[in-house]
C-alpha cells in the first residue's frame, strides 16, 4: 500500500463520458445494425448463412480470423497479464500463436478445405465417424454459448465499474444488437462486422502506447521504470525479470509467471496454442470458408501477421501501467488481482490497467472511440461464438442426430433461429453468473479441457492413416477426462485450504491509526477500532468482552506464518471518511466493538493451487498458476496421442478409399508451380516465421 | 467482400472508410473546439492535442477508402474488395 489513507468517495465510475463520446458509441450501434440489414439480401441458402457462400478473399478471411479472437476481454485481459507478468505476456502473441497459425495454414488447411466440411466436428465425422463428432459437436455447442455468456457477464461488469452503466442494459443492448445482425446475415454479417470492428479496435487503442511511450521518455526509459516499479508493485516476486522474453525462463523463480522454458515451449507453444488456433472452430471457421485454398492459406498467414502486431496495443499498455501509473501523491500505483480481497475496495485491479491509461491519455471524443473499441471487441467475440454455435448446432448436432432429411430452406431457418437461441442461452448464462460469480473461474478453464484433446485427435487423424475410429473416440474422451481430473487434483487440499487471515472493518466504524516515519517512509503500525463492527476470517479465537483486545499481525499456518490482512472500505478517521487496506499490522479492538469471527477451511478451492499437487503436474512446487495450466495442456496432449495410438494398434482402421482427401498420404494437395513465388503461402509463412525469430532475438 | 456472384454488393472497405471518416471528422472538430478546455489540458500529454491530429488522420484515411470503394465503382484489380 503506497498511500496510507485514501478518501472514500463511494462507487464512482473510473471514466466519465461526454456527449461527443456517447455520440460515437451510438453511431457504432447504428452502423453495425445497418450492415446486418444491408447484408440480409445476400443470404438465401444454407451455404450463404453457414459458410458465407465460400467466397471470402484472403484479406477478409485473415482480418475476420483475428478479429473474432481480439475481443475486449482479450485486450483488457492480456494488458492485465503484461502488468502482472511483464514482457512474458507477449508470448501469447508470439510463440503462443504464430507457429500454430502457420501450421494451420500450411499443413492443416488443405485437409479442412479439400474435404469441404462445414466445421471441425464435421471433419471428425468424415475421418473417425459419428462418435468423435458427437462429443465434439455437443461439447462445442455448450461450451461456446457458456463462454459467450461468461464474456457477456464480465463485459457488463467492466462497463458498470468503468462507466457506471447498468449491467442489465449492457447485456441486453449488446446481445440484441449481435443477435439481430447475425440472424439477418449469418456468417457473412458476422465477418463484415468483425472486419469493421478490427479497424475500430486499432483506431481506439493505438494512441495509448504512442502517447504512453512519449510520456515515459522513450522505450528504454519505459523499460527501466518497468523493472524498477515492478519491485514495488509485485514485492513477493523478488528480483524477477519483467523485461525479457526468454533470458528469464531458466527456472521457475526467475520470472514473474513462475514458469520455465519447457512449459512455455511445449505447454503454451505446442499444446495450448495448437489446440486453440488449429482446432477451435470459432477461429478455423473464419478461414476455411475462403473462396479458394490459396486464399484460405494466405488469409491465415495474414492473420498471423496481424496477430504479431497485437502486442503493440496490449502488451505495451500493460508495461506502461507499471511505468507511468501513479497515485495523486506521485507514488507508484499498485493494482491487485481480482482474487485479492482488496480488489475494487481499496485498490484497482490488474484488469483496470487499460481503462486507467484510457482515462489518463484520452480526452473527450478519443475516449468515446476507446470505449467503442472495447464494445466492438466484445461484440465481435460474441458474434463469432454465436455464428459458430449456429453452424455446429445445425450441421453437427441437429442435421445428423435429429432431422437428417430436411430441405436447405429448413436448415437455413434452423441456423437463423439457433443463432437467436444461442444468444438467449448466453444471456441465461450471464444471469446465472449474477448468482454464482465463482462459476467464472470454472468457465475460463473449460476451453483447456476440450481444445487440446481435440487437436491431438484431429492431427493424428490428418497425419496417420492407421488411426482408427475407435481410437479417435477413446483418445479424445480419455484426454478430456484426464484434463478435468488434473484440474481437480491441483485444486484439491486434503489437509484443508485456509484463505489468508483477514480483518474487515465495517462501514462507518470509528478508527484511529498509529504511524511511524514521515512522507514516503510513513507506515501504519497499528490500527485501533474505537467503535463499530468488525468481521474476522481465520484468526485465532478471541473475545472482546470486558476489555480491549489485540488481533495479531500474523497467524501461524502450515509451514510458516501468514500476515493478517486489514481492509477498511469506508471508515471514519478523525471525523473524515477514508478507506485503506494493509497487511501485517495488529488491530486493537476497543471494548464495545462488535466482532464477528468466521473460520473457512475447504478441501476444494478452484481459486487456489495446492503446491504439493502442482509439483506432480508442473514438476515444481514453485510453479505458478499459468505454468500449471500450460503443463496441464501438455500432459493432455501426450495422453490423447498415447491413447489414440495404443487403441489404433488393437482396432480396425478405415479402408483407404474412405480416407481419401482426409489423410496426408491419401490426399492430393494442389501444387502451385504456375503462380509466382510471392503468391505462394509457403513463401509468406517462411517470411512470417523469420520475423517471429527476429522479434524473439531482439527481445530475448 | 465477395466476388462474382455478389458484384452489386458494396465492399466492406467502403463501410470501414465511411465509419473512419465520420468518426475522424467528429473527433477532429471536437478537438479544435476544445483546444483550450481546462479539463482537457489537465490530462497527461494533452499538450500534443492528439484528438486533432488523430481525428484528422482517421478522416483522411476514411475519405480515401470511401472514395476508392464507393458503390458503383468496380473493385481495384487484384485488390481485396
Amino acid at each position: 500500500m503506497t498511500s496510507l489513507l485514501a478518501a472514500a468517495q463511494g462507487a464512482q465510475p473510473l471514466l466519465m463520458l461526454k456527449w461527443v463520446d456517447m455520440l460515437i458509441v451510438i453511431l457504432y450501434f447504428a452502423i453495425v445494425l445497418g450492415i446486418g440489414w444491408y447484408l440480409k439480401k445476400n443470404v438465401k441458402t444454407g451455404d450463404d448463412f453457414f459458410v458465407a457462400g465460400r467466397k471470402m478473399t484472403a484479406w477478409i478471411a485473415g482480418l475476420s480470423f483475428i478479429s473474432a479472437n481480439l475481443s475486449s476481454l482479450e485486450t483488457m485481459g492480456w494488458s492485465a497479464m503484461a502488468y502482472q507478468y511483464g514482457m512474458l505476456g507477449a508470448h501469447a502473441y508470439l510463440i503462443g500463436a504464430i507457429p500454430a497459425i502457420l501450421f494451420l495454414a500450411i499443413v492443416m488447411m488443405p485437409f479442412y478445405y479439400i474435404c469441404k466440411t462445414h466445421s471441425v466436428p464435421g471433419y471428425l465425422k468424415l475421418r473417425y465417424g459419428e462418435g468423435a463428432r458427437s462429443i465434439a459437436g455437443v461439447s462445442f455447442s455448450i461450451m461456446t454459448v457458456m463462454v459467450s455468456g461468461a464474456s457477456m457477464f464480465a463485459m457488463a461488469k467492466i462497463l458498470n465499474l468503468l462507466l457506471g452503466w447498468d449491467m442489465h442494459v449492457s447485456i441486453w443492448v449488446s446481445s440484441i444488437t449481435v443477435a439481430i445482425y447475425v440472424f439477418l446475415g449469418g456468417l457473412i454479417s458476422a465477418v463484415f462486422n468483425e472486419v469493421l470492428q478490427y479497424f475500430l479496435i486499432w483506431a481506439g487503442s493505438l494512441l495509448i502506447p504512442i502517447l504512453g511511450i512519449i510520456h515515459a521518455g522513450g522505450w528504454g526509459k519505459m523499460m527501466e521504470k518497468v523493472q524498477a516499479n515492478a519491485a514495488v508493485v509485485h514485492p513477493t516476486l523478488g528480483n524477477a525479470d519483467f523485461t525479457s522474453l526468454w533470458s528469464n525462463l531458466g527456472s521457475f523463480d526467475t520470472n514473474p509467471m513462475g514458469i520455465d522454458w519447457f512449459g512455455m515451449v511445449f505447454g503454451l507453444g505446442l499444446a495450448v496454442s495448437f489446440g486453440y488456433w488449429c482446432t477451435d472452430f470459432l477461429q478455423v471457421q473464419r478461414v476455411m470458408v475462403a473462396k479458394d485454398l490459396r486464399s484460405a492459406q494466405n488469409g491465415t498467414i495474414i492473420g498471423a501477421v496481424l496477430k504479431m502486431c497485437v502486442p503493440l496495443i496490449v502488451t505495451i499498455p500493460g508495461l506502461l501501467g507499471l511505468a507511468v501509473l501513479t497515485n495523486p501523491d506521485g507514488s507508484t500505483m499498485v493494482l491487485v488481482p481480482e482474487s485479492d480481497p482488496r480488489a475494487n475496495i481499496t485498490h484497482r485491479t490488474f484488469n483496470d490497467v487499460l481503462p486507467l491509461l484510457m482515462g489518463q491519455y484520452l480526452g473527450p471524443g478519443l475516449l468515446g472511440l476507446g470505449v467503442t473499441a472495447m464494445i466492438a471487441g466484445f461484440m465481435s467475440g460474441m458474434a463469432g461464438n454465436v455464428s459458430a454455435f449456429a453452424t455446429v448446432w445445425t450441421c453437427d448436432v441437429y442435421k445428423p442426430l435429429i432431422n437428417k432429411k430436411a430441405s436447405d430452406a429448413h436448415y437455413l431457418s434452423m441456423g437463423r433461429w439457433s443463432s437467436l437461441v444461442g444468444v438467449l442461452i448466453s444471456i441465461g448464462t450471464a444471469y446465472l453468473l449474477f448468482l454464482f460469480s465463482n462459476i467464472l473461474e470454472y468457465l475460463q478453464v473449460l476451453v483447456f479441457f476440450f481444445i487440446v484433446p481435440l487437436f491431438g485427435t484431429v492431427i493424428l487423424g490428418m497425419l496417420w492413416k492407421r488411426a482408427t475410429p475407435a481410437a479417435g473416440f477413446w483418445g479424445f474422451l480419455t484426454a478430456i477426462v484426464f484434463s478435468i481430473s488434473m484440474w481437480a487434483f491441483v485444486h484439491t487440499f486434503p489437509d484443508g485450504y485456509r484463505p489468508q487471515p483477514k480483518v474487515t472493518l465495517g462501514r462507518g466504524a470509528a478508527v484511529s491509526v498509529e504511524k511511524t516515519g514521515e512522507g514516503k517512509d510513513e507506515r501504519i503500525v497499528r490500527v485501533v477500532v474505537e467503535s463499530g463492527e468488525v468481521s474476522t476470517l481465520n484468526l485465532p479465537q478471541f473475545s472482546v468482552q470486558g476489555a480491549d483486545t489485540e488481533l495479531p499481525a500474523t497467524c501461524p499456518v502450515k509451514g510458516g506464518v501468514a500476515k493478517t490482512r486489514v481492509l477498511a472500505p469506508e471508515v471514519t478517521v478523525a471525523g473524515k471518511t477514508h478507506k485503506f487496506g494493509i497487511d501485517g499490522v495488529p488491530v486493537l479492538l476497543r471494548r464495545g466493538v462488535v466482532a464477528k469471527a468466521e473460520e473457512s477451511v475447504s478441501r476444494f478451492a478452484p481459486g487456489a493451487f495446492n503446491p504439493d499437487h502442482t509439483r506432480f503436474v508442473a514438476l515444481s512446487r514453485k510453479a505458478q498458476p499459468m505454468a500449471v495450466n500450460m503443463y496441464s495442456g501438455w500432459w493432455s496432449l501426450v495422453v490423447c496421442l498415447l491413447v489414440t495410438v495404443l487403441v489404433s494398434l488393437f482396432t480396425k482402421p478405415k479402408p483407404d478409399a474412405e480416407l481419401k482427401d482426409l489423410v496426408m498420404t491419401l490426399t492430393e494437395i494442389p501444387r502451385e508451380k504456375q503462380v509466382p513465388f510471392y503468391y505462394r503461402p509457403v513463401f509468406w509463412a517462411g517470411m512470417v516465421a523469420l520475423v517471429l525469430v527476429l522479434i524473439n532475438i531482439i527481445f530475448w | 467482400m465477395t466476388d462474382e456472384s455478389h458484384d452489386q454488393q458494396i465492399p466492406i472497405w467502403f463501410f470501414i472508410g465511411l465509419t473512419l471518416l465520420v468518426y475522424g471528422v467528429v473527433i477532429f472538430l471536437y478537438g479544435l473546439a476544445s483546444w483550450s478546455d481546462k479539463d482537457k489540458l489537465a490530462m497527461a500529454m494533452s499538450h500534443v492535442h492528439a484528438d486533432v491530429w488523430w481525428g484528422a488522420g482517421m478522416a483522411v484515411l476514411g475519405a480515401f477508402y470511401t472514395v476508392r470503394f464507393r458503390p458503383g465503382k468496380s473493385a481495384p484489380g487484384g485488390g481485396p474488395a
